[in-house]
């Protein structure tokens, strides 16, 4: 034990030691963003350039961008990625640093100027809006803030929905919209034992939504969700879920033609459908194909969705001149996320939501050309689609692309790129971080969850 | 004979206490010749790499061991699709069949083959003396199957 102890004590020092030391061509590597796409690159890069230094630098104090943020409270699983993270972070040569802000606190020009590299992994945070009619009306809700504040982003704690109506219009079918859809329908003793925050909990527990939509704008062949998570819903206690039999017109007879995927999550539906519900008095899971929103309807709150009925022609919706009015006291809009250009150097494509790239080479503005030593990685350079194999993979083949350049004589290791000082910044780094999860960890375990976020920033900063 | 070191599959699926020891049990080596189980594994770039496991080891953490690119976001507990392998050859069928949960995974998992497995499902046995797996090829374009992501 005590040897043991002697040689950590040894190894930490060799490596505080060697921070101080230049090695000669190592390469140092700025990574903004410590979400999936940050730590996935850090990983890549540390392990086939072992030499390499990397500073991951976060806007909050705290680590992990969707997999704390986005990943579901009743999806523990998903959330064990954390440990393969928090890996690559005791890695000497790795050091995070939370609570900086790109485009605020430190500058995109200021980076290039202190490192070899710079990789963008800020992913998409803001919600893409429908743009119809009535959205700001009340009660017309994004996903993005309904997740963020059941699970504790920094400045939705307030956010409070309102959940007193009983019926809920969910637009988009997606995995945030089943997420969403689950945690207003699953049992609160279930909840409790998540980490979702206490808040949302209390409020969960007075909800006295029953009935929640799910409205996507083309057919159960096209449906965005996947089979587990279909499956999830079909398995929730004390809900049962309603097809609409005129959506499934014409659908049994295809199935034997789909490949493989498709026609699992397809059977599954069509059997749900025939399948007798358990009790009246259960609430309801409503899954509804070929419908549009064009506007929100109500006074002071949301009353109502028109929607127009869409047909499919190459496995597009188009609107057809019908139209179909759902009443509501809810409504969450959940077509996905956007990027936004944190820093005005950014080259940025506002129409299309991302950095504009080749390859993961950010280009230069108004030109083909490759603004060397810049990267992009993960949504902010894909769009936000895929899961978290997508962006894993994405991250995978651009931090070896940087490694190309690299042993190509592209990019070039600069002696006088010392990287950010940490001292001129109110910075979070690792070992504080873990105090804040430790903190977070034994409030929890006093309540019989795996963690109790903590929300505040001015909270977070005070515990190191 | 070995069961006694086998660890029921829920002990692997409680998350947080547990977690550091995943891939423990694949650390040991083999104590008899009785309970060696080689293998062998085909990268992303078509390179073999031969594995000497034993009975009860699981590919996935087997592969970590041996520094193989298998990923296992999840630490095998059925919530990713980052240890997809191919199971070569006539060892997939003499693997028991996927549960509905891992058959729900391998639907979303791009390149999807009749031979597809996840890696952390795959439990050694003498029966599998001499199997081949092999990782998805390195993605360089991975909407081009067809396959299309999906939000979030």
């Amino acid at each position: 034990m005590l040897s043991r102890k002697f040689l950590t004590k040894n190894l930490i020092n060799s490596c505080l030691f060697s921070t101080n030391t230049v090695v000669k061509n190592a390469l140092r590597a700025c990574i903004v963003g410590s979400g999936p796409s940050g730590f996935y690159s850090s990983q890549y890069l540390l392990k086939h350039l072992p030499d390499c230094r990397i500073d991951l630098i976060e806007k909050l104090p705290v680590p992990f961008g969707l997999v704390r943020y986005g990943v579901a409270p009743d999806h523990p699983e998903v959330k064990n990625v954390i440990n393969t993270f928090s890996k690559t972070a005791e890695n000497p040569n790795f050091n995070f640093y939370g609570n900086i802000s790109l485009g605020k606190d430190v500058s995109l020009n200021e980076l290039r100027q202190l490192y070899d590299v710079v990789v963008l992994c800020y992913g998409s945070d803001v919600d893409s809006p429908l743009g119809i009619k009535g959205e700001d009306i009340k009660n017309v809700i994004s996903a993005r803030e309904f997740v963020g504040w059941y699970n504790g982003l920094p400045h939705l704690e307030n956010f409070n929905p309102d959940l007193s109506g009983e019926e809920a219009i969910l637009i988009g079918q997606g995995n945030v919209a089943i997420d969403v859809a689950r945690i207003l329908l699953t049992p609160i003793d279930i909840l409790s034992k998540t980490d979702i925050t206490e808040y949302a909990l209390e409020a969960l527990s007075r909800s006295k939504i029953k009935k929640v939509y799910l409205v996507g704008r083309r057919g159960p062949l096209q449906a965005a969700f996947t089979i587990a998570e279909l499956r999830e819903m079909l398995k929730l206690p004390n809900t049962d879920t309603y097809w609409r039999q005129t959506d499934f017109e014409g659908i049994p007879e295809k199935i034997d033609s789909l490949p493989r995927p498709r026609k699992r999550i397809t059977e599954l539906m069509v059997k749900s459908l025939n399948e007798a519900k358990q009790s009246s008095n259960n609430k309801k899971f409503l899954p509804v194909f070929f419908r549009s929103p064009t506007q929100f309807i109500g006074n002071d709150k949301v009353e109502s969705v028109e929607f127009s009925i869409n047909i499919l022609e190459n496995e597009s919706a188009v609107a057809t001149d019908k139209s179909e009015s759902l009443q509501t006291q809810l409504v969450c809009r959940s077509i996905g996320y956007k990027s936004i250009s944190v820093d005005a150097s950014i080259n940025f494509d506002d129409k299309l939501g991302r950095v504009i790239n080749k390859e993961g080479r950010v280009l230069k503005k108004n030109s083909n050309e490759v603004d060397v030593g810049l990267y992009v990685a993960g949504w902010l350079g894909t769009g936000p689609s895929g899961v978290i194999l997508t962006t894993m993979n994405n991250a995978f083949k651009i931090s070896h692309t940087i490694i190309d350049d690299f042993r190509n004589g592209i990019i070039k290791c600069d002696t006088n790129k010392t990287g950010i000082d940490p001292r001129n910044y109110p910075c979070i780094t690792w070992t504080d971080w873990l105090k804040i999860d430790k903190e977070e960890t034994e409030r929890g375990h006093k309540v019989n969850k795996p963690r109790e976020k903590i929300v505040s920033i001015k909270e977070m900063l005070s515990i190191v | 004979m070995n069961n006694g070191f086998w660890r029921p599959p829920l002990y692997r699926r409680i998350h947080l206490s547990v977690a550091k020891f995943s891939g423990e049990y694949e650390m040991q080596d083999p104590k008899s010749e009785d309970e060696v189980v080689n293998i062998v594994y085909i990268d992303k770039d078509g390179k073999e790499i031969k594995v000497r496991g034993k009975v009860g080891d699981n590919a996935l953490y087997l592969a970590h061991r041996y520094d193989i690119e298998m990923e296992g976001a999840c630490e095998a507990s059925l919530a990713c699709t980052t240890c997809h392998c191919y199971v070569l050859d006539d060892y997939f069928d003499k693997l028991p069949d996927p549960e509905e949960k891992e058959e729900d995974l391998l639907d979303m998992a791009p390149f999807l083959k009749e031979n597809s497995r996840l890696g952390c499902q795959i439990k050694l046995t003498k029966e599998l003396e001499g199997m081949k797996l092999q990782l998805p090829k390195a993605t360089r374009n991975f909407y081009v199957d067809g396959h299309k992501p999906k939000p979030h």
